[in-house]
């Protein structure tokens, strides 16, 4: 008997997600000569800008399977796994299709990565990506709008194409039509997670980050519609989420570890560029005003960017749980991942006054024991199931 | 020269120092009743004069928790933020401050630090900031406004990204300020402060390239970290910092004419066996062990990247009173740690020549991703092309578990051998050719 199609879309993400070469990649790249491939890092960059140059966006999160051989003489051993395994990739090669790197201000590791990216490879167009962070979101959507329109002519002199507007609009439309599927997948996750187990949601993402959208769209579509139908039954499971690991990424071992330790994660950070904007880019008027303003109206709140409001720390996590239904949080930041461990604090002190409760461990995108974490993952749902029903 | 003289020329400075800061932190402890609003603010990108115009006291809590560093204090302030769920992996400096405020914020002088009125969040080459002052929010329920000052990644500032920061200083920065002190901005007062910063500014520079004289008068880091404290801190566009940097400046001539080297922990240095830059902060748990190290195998450094945190002058910035808010957004682009990595690397190769000296060493500190992440590719790249030899050793800012001073001086004492190797293999290529 042959795979089911949703068998076939899983087994097909996770051999783009195994495969540390970029074959589909470079299968995009020779189908047509002259095609070029952009590299974003985590968490967010306007990949419409590089798909209407008619350039591959292509998510460049890590790996960690990947032996470092070379990644760890860049960085001392108190810095985060993630820019070792991506300047493991670039030095082995594996990343020479690039013809472009972008580089967004999540942190300060990727904002200096962005340097030793422009001395690395001075043939390769570079550009750090600084988003807006001001309160006033007039300001800063014009800030943006002008850093955008920058990147949209240099990668267009690159791709040699005119970015115009018509184009760029176009680009839009695709990308909204991503961010609502992917918004689709969430909310059939967090309503009947026993049908989408977060594993698959996770390496179909990840499969998305090197595809044309076009090609992640369909696959997407046709994944969503078979987890739908799905007879999966519900099991007694605790309701969590996990938050903080938005840049460097779990192994996957770690996310299906804590979904057999007894929970059922129904919201997360996971790639969280995919869901920067909480809203759809309107296709009316000026694109890149249009993206700007967007940004600025509706990026999610996240570690990596200001949070204006007093009470934006305090109350994030009763609303994502609260939207999420979820009975639990469980904080799963990189080690030495400053945005997520700085607000940690924050957000947890928030949760559990709303008596929400949390646990908090820390991960390497290469860790290979998961032990610990079924045990400390196991114990959180079975005392939530046990104080569930005591309360 | 006299011991005495030696000693009175060096304390003239240091008296001045001492006295202008518990002076500062006697009017802090006082602010609850005289009124004066207090604002918390960072080094790099620090507003001082603009805060000070409105008749505000700027607090440092970086400057804070490396003089709990260097009291001793931090062990036990990080732990009690520690305890209080902060990850032992983030900046040392925002639990060290923190641990402070719960043990009732007594500053450097024994003085009680009044709360905020203001957080003055200058997001300026550190994302550790923004985080520092949410948490600090929390803490004190106040006010925070913030200051985006875009990176110098393309190794420039557009005009766009000036008049992004102006119009940021103007609609959000100058309002609030506004606010706390119930006072109009006044941009003459603005002006006249500018006028005074630039006169520290330039004694300052004078000062930190008089290491360039063979021997050095100065040690340009450990020496520097006080001749920068003034000017970094509360007292840039003031009186009393421009009278410090004239003090410090007669000073320094007077042990150039007198052919004096610095003065290290343990006494003056007469013997300068090797002229060395470094790149990093320094650690403050160990900071006189530390300089002591150099000292012993006389080693001076001769210019630092740490002592540009605050405002790179000596690439020729100066505040420009005649367009006050463009020359605030200036400044605050240009502090060190806003410029690219090959920004950075530039910088350290001109010092190597500038200063002629004869190799440079990294201190790299666990807790600060924003000089530390590339230090490694720095050091190589520096090498590569200057060809002067490059040392690396591990500390931490003032989290004293991360100080190994057996390691670190085993490191120091190969690095000068290797200095001296290099030396000799370079007079040796001197006679032959
Ligand atoms: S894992 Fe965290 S610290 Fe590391 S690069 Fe990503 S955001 Fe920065
Ligand atoms: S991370 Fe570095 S620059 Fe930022 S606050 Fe800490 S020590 Fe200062």
């Amino acid at each position: 008997m042959s795979p089911s199609p949703r068998t076939q879309i899983i087994d097909w993400a996770t051999a783009i997600y195994e495969d540390l070469d970029f074959t589909v990649v470079h299968e995009w790249l020779d189908e047509v000569p002259g095609r070029k491939a952009a590299g974003f890092l985590p968490v967010y960059a306007p990949k419409e800008i590089i798909h209407a140059a008619g350039m591959l966006p292509v998510g460049i999160h890590g790996n960690g399977a990947i032996e470092i051989i070379r990644g760890d003489a860049y960085y001392q051993s108190y810095i985060c796994h993630l820019p070792r395994s991506v300047i493991e990739l670039a030095e082995s090669g594996r990343l020479d299709f690039l013809s472009a790197a972008l580089f967004p201000s999540t942190c300060d590791v990727i904002r200096n990565l962005s340097g030793m990216w422009q001395i690395l490879f001075p043939e390769m167009y570079v550009r750090y990506l600084d988003l807006p962070q001001v309160a006033d979101p007039q300001l800063g959507a014009q800030f943006w709008q002008r850093e955008l329109n920058v990147i949209r002519e240099e990668v267009g002199r690159l791709a040699e194409v005119n970015v115009d507007d018509e184009r760029l609009r176009a680009s839009i439309a695709v990308y909204n039509e991503v961010r609502e599927v992917i918004g689709q997948l969430y909310a059939l996750r967090g309503k009947q997670p026993w049908k989408v187990p977060t594993e698959e949601l996770y390496l179909l993402l990840r499969a998305g980050e090197v595809v044309p959208p076009e090609v992640f769209l369909a696959k997407a579509r046709e994944y969503l519609q078979a987890a739908a139908d799905s007879e999966e039954r519900i099991k007694d499971r605790t309701r969590v989420i996990i938050v903080g690991s938005f840049c460097e990424q779990p192994p996957l071992g770690l996310i299906k570890t804590i979904e057999r330790a007894g929970c059922y994660i129904v919201d997360d950070d996971f790639l969280a560029g995919n869901r920067f904007l909480s809203a759809n880019v309107p296709l009316e008027g000026d694109p890149a005003a249009n993206l700007a303003t967007t940004f600025t109206a509706s990026a999610i709140k996240t570690s990596v960017l200001y949070e204006p409001d007093p009470n934006g720390k305090k109350q994030l996590m009763q609303q994502r749980a609260k939207a999420a239904s979820a009975d639990g949080i469980i904080f799963c930041a990189a080690s030495f991942c400053d945005p997520a461990l700085l607000d940690r604090p924050m957000l947890r002190d928030g949760a559990e006054a709303a008596g929400i409760p949390c646990i908090a461990f820390k991960f390497a995108e290469n860790s290979g024991q998961f032990q610990q974490f079924r045990e400390q993952a196991g114990t959180f749902s079975d005392s939530i199931k046990l104080w569930g029903d005591a309360s | 020269m006299s011991d005495q003289i030696k000693n009175a020329q060096k304390d003239e400075s240091m008296v001045i120092q001492k006295e202008m800061i518990a002076e500062h932190y006697k009017r802090l402890e006082r602010a609850p009743e005289t009124r004066e609003p207090v604002v918390y603010t960072f080094v790099p990108g620090n507003l001082t004069e603009l805060i000070r115009s409105f008749g505000c006291l700027p607090v440092l809590p970086e400057i804070n928790a490396l003089q709990s560093g260097m009291r001793g204090k931090s062990r036990d302030y990080i732990a009690e933020a520690e305890k209080r769920g902060h990850s032992e992996d983030v900046c040392t400096y925002v639990k060290c401050d923190i641990g402070m405020a719960m043990a009732g914020n007594i500053g450097p002088t024994g003085t009680r630090i009044p709360k905020p009125d203001l957080l003055l969040l200058s997001y300026t080459g550190c994302y550790t900031f923004m985080k520092w002052f949410e948490l600090l929010r929390e803490e004190y329920d106040c006010p925070c406004v913030f200051l985006h000052v875009p990176y110098q990644g393309e190794g420039k500032i557009e005009p766009e990204h000036r008049q992004y920061m102006v119009k940021q200083i103007k609609d959000e920065v100058i309002p609030a300020l506004e606010k706390i002190s119930g006072r109009k901005y006044d941009e003459e007062a603005l002006k006249e402060r500018l006028r005074l910063s630039v006169q520290a500014e330039d004694d300052l520079v004078w000062v930190l390239q008089s290491a360039m004289n063979k021997p050095s008068p100065i040690d340009a880091y450990f020496g520097a970290v006080y001749y920068v404290g003034p000017i970094f801190s509360a007292f840039r566009g003031t009186e009393e910092g421009v009278n410090y940097y004239k003090a410090l400046r007669r000073e320094v001539q007077g042990r150039l004419d007198a052919g004096l080297g610095p003065v290290a922990p343990k006494g003056p240095m007469d013997d300068e066996r090797y002229r060395i830059v470094v790149e990093g902060p320094p650690n403050w748990t160990h900071f006189r062990e530390l300089w002591q190290m150099f000292a012993d195998e006389g080693a001076v450094v001769v210019a630092s990247t740490y002592s540009k945190v605050g405002g790179t002058y000596d690439f020729g910035f100066r505040h420009n009173p005649d367009d006050p808010l463009g020359t605030m957004g200036d400044y605050c682009a240009g502090c060190y740690t806003n410029h690219n990595l090959p920004g950075r690397i530039d910088m350290l190769c001109q010092y190597l020549q500038e200063y002629e000296a004869d190799g440079f060493l990294i201190n790299s500190v666990k807790s600060c991703n924003s000089f530390s992440a590339g230090q490694l590719m720095i050091l190589r790249e520096v090498e590569k092309r200057t060809g002067l030899p490059g040392g690396f050793i591990e500390s931490d800012l003032v989290d004293p578990r991360y100080f190994s001073a057996a390691n670190i001086k085993n490191r120091l004492e190969s690095y000068f051998q290797m200095v001296e190797a290099r030396r000799g293999g370079a007079t040796q290529k001197g006679l032959s050719a």
